[in-house]
């Protein structure tokens, strides 16, 4: 599928596609660990402290990165109940909120889910894997405003590969990776594909001719 | 999937596939504000030849929570009353923009002539033709059923799981689309009517038959699908010699609800007629989820407009 | 006694036939003078102004008779014309057809009668035999005047109520005893009203599916069960139209063990299509009595091979478009048929080895001449015969196109199909109609 300007898509898990392309890697476990680590941190120090947090992952990797952060948060705060945790993030998806469903094969969209305590009057924190064109987020924000009505919403997005075409900006990133739109970021982590890695892949000169 | 026309068009895979998207739709649907942008700017035209209240605002309520508009085309006071073909209708509503057309009509196979005469362009969502099918009727049934007997899963097959279905199953679209999708999802289907009102051809059926409600019930199944029955049919049309008579063998009454198992539910698509298929007081007990099925229609609907309609056309035409 | 019917202001010139398999048997040559076979045989002596048709590698058979057709006219217009359906029975190879009395008015007065066979002589394309109502209206409460049209310049003597069955038995009796004074006979469309309202396709596990109300065997069969006895009891002919069930066959072959004076007649498309035509809801398919099972289909073919049916009969129906493009159940029923029906039988039965052209010149010409009172039709291929012949061509297959059709009528079911034999020549007294498919203008 050749890149558009639309939303990667990071609802769909993908399978190992840098085979026969050229790929090299940008992020290894340790990195994105210690980046993770960072970003815990961050929320922390610019936040009130966690009572008031939310960390909703938006399918399918932010979801598994939202909770890596909030196992921080709650370590960090020294909370040790599992309930803490299922209050302190969810997941939000947003497939019905997307700009490019008709240009796209049909998607099946994924579980919402909600801590129960709502999200009205606190801080949520949208967790995602690649931030690109914005739309994502965009769709995210949306679907925000039809659940409630938080204090705040705040970004964290372990790659930000630039290429914005909406006024939509992380509060925090693990890396910075300046690339072309003709490259693809191709993101793994162990809870869906077995390993933690973040690579940019080029296209081999077919796929270049037709992006 | 361009149309959406008959169970027997539908892989396991789709069915479970919509029904998962009609879970998503379902959660949706608690949160302060309801209507999603999905189907903006769509319009959904809904084309009833038959007199259905129930029906058309079910999916009246599922195009507009979804954001799209919705123009109602009802038989009585139209050009339709007066005897416009279906092909004037459809080339009409072309030529107006449509963008998908849900029909209803007394006459089986309209659906699929919409979808294939080449008049219309636009996905064919089939709301009941004549005796054939009513598919979307069956999704919400079965969503139903999976959320009572395998609650948890939004994955689950209906496998294991045994439906009584009673009633007139001879002029029944409900029943027919209900055999098809219940058994395609692993469920034991057993039919229930008198042997007048059971086709000559269910034989070939992938289901049981039986004339005795009594020994179908004995089984023990885990739900019981009570068919709307045509009062006047049946003493008019010569099936019964009394309306008493078909209420005393085929009738839901309190006594052999009672005898089901704990955790079986009752369904019925409505509107019923108290007191003849249905007990009064078995419609409105615990075990009745003739209520929640309303509800799960709008869900069912949902997801059907967002598969056919929220996707690109080109990969549905790719698939035909 | 009738006439044939060729506008005798032109006569035509001599034809040789050369080359050709009458009967798909031996080579034989014919010369037509005059509109008789003149002589029969290899190396005959040819006028020098004859024109000589090379028929190497067809066959010769003796002009088709339809027994069953609907001419539409009048009333129909719409739908079929005198003139369009003769042209498209010429192009069929038939040198006659039965048109059938539902027409509006009803063909129940001489009157009407003499109107359809003089549309038939001005056309000229084939011989046009009227059938004449049995009821007045078709209505199936009294007789009509049957003796009338029997004596009228049309000399009717098939009588059918056909599109309605004359369901009441004391009228099908009176009908029966009352044509035997003038050598008539009576042509039942077999179909118990009672057991068939709101029928829509055969009654089976397809029409279960569909959910389409059924139209069972037992109704067709129950009404030829009946009307064999009641034959036999007044000692009068019978023939039934359009056998579609192996009940029926079962029924009829009983009825002629017993001696029973009984005629069947089965058409192209039962030999062919099932009730599985119907899954797609294409009104095309919509006919009555209905396409029935792969079983029914089997027993008809048999039925015709041993002759228990006897004839193969149209029963073209061209319909207007828009009566078919519609639901299934507001659609009209019938097919067309008179312009694929000798190809129907190559296909199904001379080509499985079930019939020989002889008895295709049987079933199609023959028989149905015989049973209808056409005296100058299905008379053999031999000197002194009436020249109502056709020349075809069994070798080339082509995909069947209503829109080359003569007839009004598109619904043709077999669109699409690939079809064998091709007519290259129907001659009418003597008197080419068609050449290799095309109407030969006068």
């Amino acid at each position: 599928m050749t890149e558009r300007h639309a939303v990667p898509d990071s609802s769909a898990p993908e399978s190992d596609a840098t085979a026969g392309a050229d790929s090299s890697r940008v992020l290894g476990p340790d990195e994105i660990r210690r980046a993770l680590t960072r970003i815990a941190h961050e929320i922390l120090e610019s936040g009130h402290g966690a009572e008031d947090l939310v960390l909703l992952g938006i399918p399918h990797r932010g979801v598994p990165l939202a909770r890596r952060l909030a196992e921080q948060i709650a370590r960090a705060e020294g909370r040790t109940d599992t309930d803490d945790l299922s209050e302190l993030y969810g997941a939000l998806d947003i497939t019905m909120y997307r700009d490019d469903l008709r240009s796209n094969p049909t998607r099946a969209p994924s579980p919402t889910r909600i801590p129960r305590s709502g999200i009205d009057g606190r801080t949520v924190v949208l967790v995602d894997d690649v931030l690109y064109s914005g739309r994502t987020i965009r769709a995210a924000l949306d679907a925000l405003g039809a659940i409630g009505r938080p204090a705040a919403v705040r970004l964290a997005v372990l790659v930000d590969r630039g290429h914005r075409e909406l006024p939509i900006r992380a509060d925090h990133v693990g890396k910075n990776l300046p690339t072309s739109r003709s490259e693809r970021v191709h993101v793994q982590l162990s809870e869906t594909d077995g390993v933690d890695a973040v690579d940019i892949v080029r296209p081999s000169a077919g796929e270049e001719a037709r992006a | 999937m361009r149309h959406f026309i008959s169970i027997a068009d539908l892989s396991r895979e789709e069915a479970l596939s919509v029904l998962a998207t009609a879970e998503h739709m379902a959660q949706t649907q608690s949160r302060s504000i309801r209507k999603l942008p999905t189907l903006v700017g769509a319009t959904v035209v809904n084309l009833f030849f038959e007199d259905s209240t129930r029906t058309r605002i079910s999916f009246e309520a599922a195009a507009k929570r979804l954001s799209a508009d919705v123009i109602n085309f009802s038989a009585k006071g139209s050009s339709l009353s007066k005897g416009e073909s279906l092909k004037d209708t459809a080339l009409t509503l072309q030529a107006m923009g449509a963008d998908a057309v849900v029909v209803r009509s007394g006459s089986s196979g309209a659906a699929h002539l919409l979808a294939h005469a080449g008049w219309i362009d636009q996905p064919i969502i089939n709301a009941g033709d004549g005796a054939h099918e009513h598919p979307t009727q069956a999704m919400l049934d079965t969503f139903t059923l999976r959320r009572h007997l395998r609650p948890g899963d939004p994955l689950a097959g209906l496998d294991g799981i045994h439906v009584v279905i009673v009633g007139d199953v001879l002029h029944s679209r409900v029943a027919r689309s209900n055999v098809l999708l219940l058994t395609l999802l692993g469920a034991r289907v057993t039919l229930v009517a008198p042997p007048a009102l059971v086709p000559v051809g269910a034989s070939a059926w992938p289901c049981a038959i039986s004339y005795d409600l009594d020994e179908a019930l004995a089984e023990g199944p885990d739900a019981v699908m009570m068919l709307r029955v045509q009062r006047e049919r049946m003493v008019g049309g010569g099936f019964f010699p009394s309306e008493g008579e078909y209420s005393r063998r085929y009738g839901l009454t309190v006594a052999r609800a009672a005898a089901l198992p704990e955790h079986a539910i009752v369904l019925h698509p409505g509107p019923m007629n108290r007191g003849f298929e249905i007990a009064g007081a078995v419609a409105d007990s615990p075990r009745s989820v003739i209520v929640e099925q309303v509800a799960s229609g709008v869900f069912v609907r949902m997801a059907v407009l967002y598969h056919l309609l929220a996707t690109d056309a080109r990969e549905a035409t790719r698939e035909n | 006694m009738r006439t044939e019917t060729a506008d005798t202001t032109v006569t035509a010139t001599p034809l040789l036939i050369r080359g050709g398999r009458p009967y798909g048997e031996d080579v034989q040559d014919l010369l037509l003078v005059d509109g008789r076979i003149e002589a029969v045989g290899t190396s005959l002596e040819v006028p020098a102004d004859a024109e000589i048709v090379e028929a190497e590698g067809c066959i010769v058979l003796p002009g088709l008779v339809d027994l069953h057709t609907h001419l539409r006219e009048p009333g129909g217009e719409e739908a079929e014309t005198v003139e369009t359906g003769t042209r498209a029975a010429a192009r069929g190879g038939f040198t006659a057809v039965h048109a059938m009395a539902n027409t509006t008015p009803v063909a129940d007065t001489a009157g009407v009668v003499e109107q359809v066979a003089r549309r038939g002589d001005a056309a000229g394309w084939c011989s046009v035999r009227p059938v004449g109502a049995v009821t007045v209206g078709l209505a199936g409460e009294r007789l009509a005047e049957l003796d009338a049209m029997a004596n009228s310049g049309a000399q009717v003597r098939v009588f059918s109520d056909d599109g309605k069955c004359v369901h009441d038995p004391v009228l099908m009796r009176r009908a029966l005893e009352y044509v035997k004074s003038f050598d008539g006979v009576i042509a039942q469309h077999a179909q118990d009203p009672r057991l068939t309202e709101g029928a829509q396709m055969h009654e089976g596990v397809v029409s279960a599916e569909l959910g389409l109300t059924g139209w069972p065997a037992v109704a067709e069969e129950s009404i030829i069960a009946r009307d064999v006895l009641l034959a036999q009891h007044v000692g009068s002919r019978l023939h039934v139209c359009h056998l579609s069930t192996a009940g029926s066959v079962d029924i009829i072959r009983w009825a002629k063990q017993r001696g029973i004076a009984v005629t069947a007649e089965v058409t192209p498309h039962h030999l062919l299509l099932t009730d599985e035509s119907v899954r797609q809801f294409d009104a095309v398919f919509k006919v009555n009595p209905p396409l029935r099972t792969a079983a029914d289909v089997e027993a008809v073919r048999e039925g015709l091979a041993d002759g228990t049916i006897d004839i193969v009969a149209t029963d073209h129906a061209p319909h207007p478009r828009d009566a078919k493009d519609r639901e299934w159940d507001q659609a009209a029923m019938g097919m067309t048929g008179l312009e694929t029906a000798l190809s129907l039988v190559q296909l199904t039965m001379v080509d499985e080895g079930r019939l020989s052209w002889r008895d295709v010149a049987r079933v199609l010409s023959e028989k149905p001449a015989e049973i209808g009172r056409d005296e100058d039709q299905g008379r053999p291929l031999a000197v002194g015969s009436p020249a109502n012949l056709l020349v075809w061509d069994p070798r080339p297959v082509r995909v069947t196109d209503p829109a080359e059709h003569a007839s009004l009528g598109r619904n043709s079911p077999f669109a699409g199909l690939e079809l064998p034999g091709a007519n290259r020549l129907t001659v009418l007294s003597g008197r080419p109609t068609v050449r290799d498919g095309q109407v030969v203008e006068r």
